[in-house]
């Protein structure tokens, strides 16, 4: 039984720290090159498909800006 | 299988918690103060506790916290939030009660505030945020900066000579008989955050069993004050901050 995933990301309120991109332990997300109205690089997922929704990224985020979703297929 | 079939509420497993308002936090980006604000509001929720928690405040980075979580706040003078929970909760000993300072606020001006509520045992829960430097005014030396470590008022590293030594409050407290639980996390990876969470929960749990005073301090980064990025932050303190201030529970009673 696989585990898939998916993040939401309130991009506006992301500060694009990056903590949860290093505590991300299968590369799922990144830091996007636009940015939002304050100017920050907002968080995004880079390899969508690689996401099995371990909610890391969430539990680490300090501006509680990740939504996890998670399915078992 | 498509994002938009996993993206549906039914499979949402982890989500901001209702108790932290929508409000932006002003903190620094990858500052320690919102994941612990963050943890401090799952745990109401998780006991249900939410119209029965009284927060107090300090002065430095957090004296915003009552902007941050849906909870009834006092906001302390410099140092003196455990003075005022204390009132609070001998008032209103139904209420959880809990203060939240930074290492300037609990360390330096309020050192004589903690040791003495700690020491009658108060039935309250302290959080203490130790990042080793003023974060609010600039990056100052505060009493937990490490020797040679590099701020505004200690250019060169503090010295121990010049500056005294760091001071391990949380040590200190754990030698007094008024304390029941005082433990010292941290919230830089996962694992951590699920560690802070558990002792968070915990001295919630006490302080409405008449044990005394718990205590949790969190080992922080403030990235601004060392004049680093986030992820960098973190580093730096696993590596330095760690030794010095070793993690664990000092005394669980």
């Amino acid at each position: 039984m696989a585990l898939r995933g998916a993040i939401v990301v309130d991009t506006e309120r992301c500060k694009g720290c990056g903590v949860c991109v290093v505590n991300c332990p299968t590369q799922t997300i990144a830091l996007s090159k636009e940015v939002n109205s304050k100017g920050y690089n907002f968080l995004y997922m880079e390899n969508p498909e690689n996401c099995t929704g371990c909610t890391n990224c969430a539990t680490v985020c300090p501006d509680a800006v990740i939504t996890v979703y998670r399915v078992k297929i | 299988m498509d994002i938009k079939d996993i993206i549906k509420p039914e499979n949402k497993v982890y989500g901001k918690t209702p108790v932290l308002k929508d409000a932006v936090l002003h903190y620094c980006p990858g500052c320690s103060h919102g994941v612990v604000h963050k943890l401090i509001a799952e745990v109401i929720e998780e006991m249900g506790i939410q119209d029965k928690t009284i927060g107090v405040s300090p002065v430095g980075c957090s004296v915003f916290a009552y902007n941050y979580l849906d909870i009834d706040w006092q906001q302390a003078a410099h140092g003196r939030a455990p003075a005022l929970a204390t009132a609070t909760k001998r008032l209103m000993p139904d209420k959880y009660v809990f203060t939240y300072q930074g290492d300037g606020d609990l360390a330096s001006i309020g050192t004589a505030e903690i040791m003495h509520a700690c020491n009658r045992g108060e039935n309250i829960v302290v959080i203490f945020i130790n990042n080793a430097i003023y974060g609010m005014t600039g990056g100052q030396m505060a009493p937990t900066t490490l020797l040679g470590q590099v701020t505004a008022t200690t250019p060169y590293g503090r010295r121990a000579d010049l500056n005294g030594y760091p001071m391990k409050i949380t040590e200190l407290i754990a030698q007094l008989e008024g304390t029941c639980y005082v433990t010292r996390q941290s919230v830089q990876n996962p694992a951590s955050v699920r560690r802070t969470k558990k002792a968070i929960r915990k001295a919630f749990e006490n302080s409405m069993m008449n044990k005394g005073t718990s205590f949790v301090e969190v080992v922080s980064t403030c990235n601004s004050g060392w004049k680093t990025t986030p992820v960098k932050a973190n580093k730096w303190m696993e590596e330095n901050m760690f030794p010095f201030y070793p993690l664990g529970d000092m005394k669980d009673r």
